[in-house]
């Protein structure tokens, strides 16, 4: 793939966590106007990347650029201009919870533009009606499902007109209806305001429904990656396992763990 | 949850009640009430021994409070205490032979300046200084006379 | 033997670790306090919440305290002779030390500790990073406001449970045990000075203030995001706010009263 189109680049990332190395010097690119969607099971630290490409946390090595600059290497006040064109979908919403869900799409305006009440009520409904629930505008945050929840975040995200927006796990936990809402909205969303889209997830299916490219992530290495038929087709065993969903292969079921016979055997103080 | 205009509301009334609350400890409860804000003239007085007087002790006339005592000093060639006393400018006929003492409230008490006015036409000015004066009585000194009365009498009888 | 001595090391090391944290926090929250006189709606919500929602508690136990007072010290003064000096006990003892302790003790339990909460579960349920991600820093538009309102609200609270407990006082001593009206305000006044005692409490109020809000908001927001993380958290904010309140009233009043 050419780099050249890269709305995100990232480069010889490193990242470890205490002695766990999350990251282990992986490179990857987000092209514009695609939906890029990394995969790997849980804990390979998918929300962390998500993180790093937001500058909340910093790499211990490699870059990572947002449309040719360094987010690790910005000034504050920069970084801030730059997360203003980026929203997040947080796995629970985050949705304030001391304002009701038409002051939450409101908040960023609020605190960002000088727009007039009026013009801000046009706009929290517009984007309300997006994601279909400008009738739900006012119910608090914990009188929502959880789908709600997170449909009312990707209202707040799209809010100030972002470039980019980053998806964690948007489909875990959902019930089926929910769960095509949100496949439908990502999709559409995506087209519609000429977005770049990442989605972070391990839900196959939905994933690979609506993605435009694909890395997989294992034990911090990428280990497969291509358009979703390049991925289905993949000669990678691993990569397979984790696509079929099957429980044994590549990753074992077990965490590692000394031999079992040996270990029921030996009554130690542990 | 009110709404915010109720909210105002409470939170406005909150700072009041706590500035008025403050203005109360400072008018009602110590010694900026009436008195600071009151023009006053300073006269002297030389005590022998000024006893647990104070400043800020109160200076009192016929148990009216009429100022109160500014400081304490000692007199380094007499070796006496001079007591510098605010008086309200309002109390300003005060006769130039006005006496003062200085008495403890109660037994325990705190101790206070008593001021007897005398009978002269002259009255104090400020910076006067008030030549009749009387120590504090310090307890000690009257029980050990008592005492050594006591003790005297008692060795007379013996013999 | 030597095992005490690497856990002493490690727990010098971690609370020196959590000051100079603590202290970095409190520098980044103080530039963020210039703009909360720009947002005033912001601050007036928390100080209905830090302040007017304490106000209860505040005046009851002040009421309650100034009576108790009143009561026991007239038993004592009374075997003196000297009930005329009830006013300036009961009114030197709130004013310079009952009051402002009093009150930032029930101020970190009833304050203190919700807003420990309150800022854990943001933290716990990504509101927070949320509000990073929307490039809204979370110092300046949570946590500030809510410091500004602990620092305006611990002097008034305190100011309010001195005076009603000096009214609670009269109420005892002039209305139940006949101390003289007159006696009980006038040796309050003469031997109270504005500067010297009231204004001293003022200051000793500012300081609690400051500390307990300052140790309140950096539990919450440091505080390990989970059920059991926010519950130390609260935990620790009582008993933090409890030791620093009494130590440094200490220290006040040895450098205000003292001759130290």
């Amino acid at each position: 793939m050419s780099f050249d189109n890269n709305l995100v680049s990232v480069q010889h990332l490193t990242f470890s966590r205490g002695d766990r190395i999350i990251f282990d010097d992986i490179s990857l690119g987000i092209q514009r106007g695609k939906i890029t969607a990394i995969m790997g099971p849980s804990g390979t630290g998918k929300t962390t990347l998500l993180k790093l490409i937001g500058g909340q946390i910093f790499p211990d090595a490699g870059t990572v650029e947002i449309n040719g600059q360094n987010v690790h290497t910005l000034a504050r006040k920069d970084l801030y201009s730059l997360r203003r064109r980026m929203g997040m979908l947080f796995q629970s919403g985050a949705l304030l919870t001391d304002m009701n869900v038409y002051d939450n799409v409101a908040f960023p305006l609020r605190e960002h533009t000088k727009l007039t009440e009026s013009m801000i009520r046009t706009l929290v409904l517009m984007k309300l009606h997006a994601v279909g629930l400008r009738g739900a505008r006012n119910l608090m945050p914990n009188e929502l499902s959880g789908g709600m929840a997170r449909r009312v975040a990707l209202a707040r995200a799209i809010a100030l007109d972002p470039m980019m927006i980053m998806y964690d796990e948007p489909f875990t936990g959902q019930d089926p209806i929910s769960m095509a809402t949100l496949v439908q909205l990502i999709k559409s969303l995506n087209t519609i305001l000429g977005l770049t889209s990442i989605i972070v997830s391990h839900d196959v299916h939905e994933t690979i429904a609506i993605a435009d490219y694909i890395y997989v992530l294992s034990h911090g290495n990428i280990v497969g990656q291509g358009t979703p038929e390049e991925i289905n087709n993949s000669e990678s065993e691993w990569v397979q396992q984790f696509m079929q969903g099957a429980p044994e292969g590549p990753v074992h079921f077990h965490y590692p763990a000394p031999d079992y016979i040996e270990d029921l055997l030996t009554f130690d103080k542990d | 949850m009110q709404n915010s205009a109720t909210q105002d509301t409470l939170v406005g009334i909150f700072i009041a009640t706590g500035i008025g609350a403050l203005f109360f400890l400072a008018m009602q409860v110590s010694n900026l009430g009436g008195f600071n804000a009151v023009e006053t003239y300073t006269v002297t007085a030389t005590f022998e021994n000024s006893g647990g007087l104070k400043v800020k002790s109160p200076v009192l006339i016929g148990g009216v409070r009429v100022g109160r005592v500014e400081s304490i000093e000692l007199d380094q060639k007499m070796f006496q205490a001079v007591v510098r006393m605010q008086i309200e400018a309002q109390y300003n006929q005060l006769p130039e032979d006005t006496t003062a003492s200085i008495f403890t409230a109660g037994l325990l008490g705190e101790q206070y300046v008593s001021l007897e006015p005398g009978g002269m036409d002259e009255v104090l000015k400020d910076q006067s200084q008030i030549e009749i004066t009387q120590s504090a009585i310090v307890l000690e000194e009257v029980m050990g006379q008592f005492l050594f009365k006591d003790r005297g009498s008692s060795d007379s009888a013996a013999e | 033997m030597l095992n005490i001595l690497t856990k002493l090391g490690k727990n010098t090391r971690c609370s020196f670790n959590k000051l100079g944290k603590s202290g970095f926090f409190l520098g980044q929250v103080l530039i963020g306090v210039g703009d909360v006189f720009l947002r005033p709606r912001l601050l007036s919500k928390q100080l209905y919440s830090v302040g007017v929602l304490s106000f209860l508690i505040i005046t009851v136990s002040g009421l309650f305290i100034g009576m108790v007072l009143s009561l026991q010290g007239y038993y004592i003064l009374s075997s003196f002779g000297a009930e005329e000096a009830l006013g300036v006990m009961v009114a030197a003892s709130l004013v310079r030390e009952l009051g402002p302790v009093v009150t930032a003790l029930l101020f970190a339990g009833r304050a203190g500790s919700a807003l420990t909460a309150e800022i854990g579960l943001m933290k716990a349920t990504e509101q927070l990073s949320g509000m990073e991600m929307m490039a809204i820093d979370p110092i300046k538009r949570i946590v500030a406001p809510r410091f500004v309102a602990g620092l305006i609200s611990v002097p008034l609270l305190t100011m309010l449970f001195s005076a009603i407990g000096i009214i609670g006082g009269h109420l005892v001593g002039v209305g139940m045990l006949g101390v003289d009206e007159g006696s009980y305000w006038m040796q309050m006044q003469s031997s109270l000075d504005f500067y010297d005692d009231i204004l001293n409490g003022v200051i000793k109020s500012l300081v609690f203030g400051f500390v307990v809000t300052w140790i309140a908001l950096y539990e919450g927001y440091s505080a390990v995001p989970t059920s059991e993380g926010v519950s130390g958290a609260t935990t620790r904010t009582v008993v933090n706010s409890a030791f620093a309140t009494l130590g440094l009233d200490f220290i006040l009043t040895a450098l205000m009263f003292g001759d130290i």
